[in-house]
């Protein structure tokens, strides 16, 4: 089993004809992935990629009963789209986009029923199931089928951190990339909760950021819950307070949201916490033996 | 993106919010007529810079005439202010802001920022004006009153009658505040503000309410929409370095240490920072090339790195997801003979072509270090920037 996308899933691409829409598509149709089609307003009726284009999700998701949309769609538009796949009641819609203005996400956070449609992102990576479905920017080839379910809010630091679990032979259930902006639509805690859920998912990594509290509240619900073993890091232990560090969410202010703090809370929470990023791989196949 | 107080005052003036008369001033002179044109028995000359703590570090000085007001201008203007939020290099003061003094009976905080976890726009107010909001939040967080609002209907009437009451206001200045609370807001959102404060705001002698200092950021991700105020930027305000960085769309921040680092993805930069301390070394900068680096922005990304005095060995730890290695490794070549480095450089580079990618350093004839991971670059590149200190 695997969380949130599988063999079933059936995936729309919102920017379908755009440059990163059209490399990225190729990419996980080389993966194995169910691309059932594209919205690009104003190429309707045309194919793509072997595909058929669409003016709009709602044509779009009535040809094809997508249940899966990802949005490479420019910065200015792409709150539009997460909204435009919502009123189409696509159950699962991840927003690769990075840059979308904040105040645009504070009007799709108060307009789209997250009950109706899970939100992934934005500013992520994306969502793999290795060997069944791959939905985003990652390089499918480093990861490896298992039962370690990975979430994370960056992008390549994830890589780096799969990359080292199937060298050691460790395989993923699926990894969630939730995205580097200060709102975003599936927390830590959402993803903690699904994996706590998946019989196949035998322990968890969550790999935060300095910038808000969202590590701390997962690890609150972690420390009641939670009897996999959860190994956890946070980048930004030497970044300054104040500072904007290449998220839009990374930032330490007025002393909250701390690599520290959040350390702390993970380690009371008994999560097995790394200090070296080199250290991930090694801490879950120890913690899996354990 | 951070803009002067003078210029947020402007900004929430068209809005209504009313603020003190005042001018901006360049030199002592234009301090002196600014001074003139207010004709008020006692005015105060404030530094702009983008950093709060002034008035302690004695960049805010009241002046009884023309002259005296010309006088401090001319002390301020040029002079360091070194404050908490400045760090220890400070900040020359290159403008000044001239304005009325006021008869101040009470001092109230007001602000409004993105708040992440509820996702909305909250307003924020406090009885305890003129202190930092941080400070009332760790001693007294219950003096902190909060309206969160929705975007659809915006801030409404209650919710600015709960605060002003909240406050303690008399109902003369309840009936002024909202309005003034409502102004604020529609600033927030038309600007794509990302914080506004008034701290602190003011009732005077009159019963007037007055925005007596004003703090505005905004949101980068929102400035493609507002042309007008891209114009405020103040590029003095800023590391020339940062600024430099910027015109090439790399993301890059400066620090104290001696080993530079360059990382595609802004996790792993900040991962790369951190196994730098653990090795026992200190970053010398956060620098993000981003997933689609070309072998251009390699070169430059390499150049402003070397800018920094302080950098005694460059850490390249790129993890090639589409950004193929032997494509960075052309670009590190290339940039490396163009810029004749003088200082030792360590690459790790894993991910598509990495065999290719590590031989083209190879074949390079030129001195690079390549490691094994990024707990072996790590230790290699402090060692070479002078070791563990």
């Amino acid at each position: 089993m695997s969380v949130l996308v599988n063999e079933k899933t059936r995936l729309l691409v919102q920017g379908f004809t755009g440059r990163e829409g059209t490399f990225h598509t190729q990419q996980m149709i080389e993966y194995g992935t169910n691309v059932v089609g594209g919205v690009t307003p104003g190429k309707g009726s045309t194919k793509h990629l072997e595909r058929p284009v669409f003016n709009t999700v709602a044509d779009a998701a009535k040809a094809t009963g997508a249940n899966a949309s990802v949005i490479f769609v420019p910065p200015p538009y792409a709150a539009d789209a997460i909204l435009e796949a919502a009123d189409s009641e696509i159950p699962l819609v991840i927003c690769i986009t990075e840059g979308i203005p904040a105040l645009d996400m504070v009007r799709v956070a108060a307009t789209v029923d997250f009950k109706k449609t899970r939100l992934i992102g934005p500013n992520c990576p994306g969502i793999i199931s290795p060997g069944k479905c791959k939905i985003g920017i990652m390089p499918g080839r480093i990861h490896k089928q298992g039962n370690v379910g990975v979430v994370s809010r960056s992008g390549t630091l994830t890589y780096e951190a799969v990359d080292q679990l199937t060298k050691l032979g460790i395989g993923q259930s699926t990894c969630i990339g939730i995205g580097g902006d200060p709102i975003i639509g599936t927390s830590f805690l959402d993803a903690i909760q699904f994996f706590n859920d998946d019989p196949d998912t035998h322990a968890i990594i969550l790999i935060g950021e300095i910038g808000g509290n969202t590590e701390e509240r997962a690890a609150e619900w972690i420390k009641v819950n939670v009897k996999k073993p959860v190994v956890g890091f946070i980048a930004g232990q030497t970044a300054p307070p104040g500072r904007r560090m290449g998220h839009a969410g990374a930032i330490i202010s007025g002393g909250q949201g701390t690599a520290k703090d959040k350390y702390a809370a993970m380690a009371a929470a008994g999560i097995h916490t790394v200090e070296s990023p080199a250290d991930i791989g090694s801490t879950v196949a120890a913690a899996l033996k354990s | 993106m951070k803009i002067h107080e003078y210029q947020a005052k402007a900004i929430l003036a068209r809005y209504g919010v009313t603020t003190p008369r005042g001018e901006v001033a360049f030199t002592k002179e234009e301090a002196r007529e600014a001074a003139q044109r207010l004709k008020s028995n006692i005015c105060v000359v404030k530094a702009q810079i983008h950093a709060g703590g002034r008035g302690k570090a004695g960049g805010v000085k009241l002046a009884r005439s023309s002259d005296e007001a010309a006088d401090i201008a001319s002390h301020i203007l040029g002079m360091k202010l070194v404050t908490p939020q400045t760090g220890p290099a400070g900040r020359i003061v290159k403008r000044v802001l001239v304005e009325e003094g006021l008869d101040i009976k009470r001092e109230l905080y007001l602000g409004l920022l993105v708040d992440r976890a509820i996702g909305r726009v909250v307003l924020m107010a406090s009885a305890a004006g003129g202190m930092e909001i941080e400070e009332v939040a760790k001693n007294n967080p219950s003096a902190i009153l909060r309206e969160a609002i929705h975007p659809a209907v915006g801030l409404q009437l209650y919710q600015a009658r709960k605060i002003a009451f909240g406050l303690g206001l008399p109902v003369e200045v309840v009936n002024q505040s909202v309005p003034f609370l409502q102004a604020l807001y529609r600033a927030f959102i038309d600007t794509d503000a990302s914080l506004l404060e008034i701290n602190p705001s003011v009732v005077i002698g009159d019963g007037k309410l007055v925005a007596l200092d004003a703090k505005m950021t905004f949101d980068d991700n929102a400035l493609f929409r507002h042309k007008e105020l891209r114009e405020l930027r103040d590029l003095d305000e800023e590391d020339p370095l940062e600024v430099e960085a910027s015109k090439y769309g790399l993301n890059y921040i400066k620090l104290e240490g001696s080993v530079a680092c360059m990382v595609n993805g802004a996790g792993l930069a900040m991962a790369t920072m951190d196994i730098i301390k653990y090795a026992g070394g200190s970053p010398a900068n956060f620098l993000d090339v981003g997933g689609g680096a070309s072998a251009d922005q390699v070169k430059n990304a390499f150049r402003i790195l070397m800018s920094d005095p302080a950098v005694k060995a460059v850490f390249i730890n790129i993890f090639g997801g589409i950004l193929r290695c032997d494509v960075l490794a052309t670009g590190v070549v290339a940039a490396a003979k163009d810029l004749q480095l003088k200082v030792p450089v360590v690459v790790r580079m894993e991910g598509t072509n990495v065999e290719l990618g590590q031989q083209i350093l190879r074949d390079s004839g030129l001195n690079f270090t390549i490691a094994n991971g990024m707990k072996d670059g790590a230790q290699k590149v402090v060692a070479l920037a002078g070791g563990a200190r």
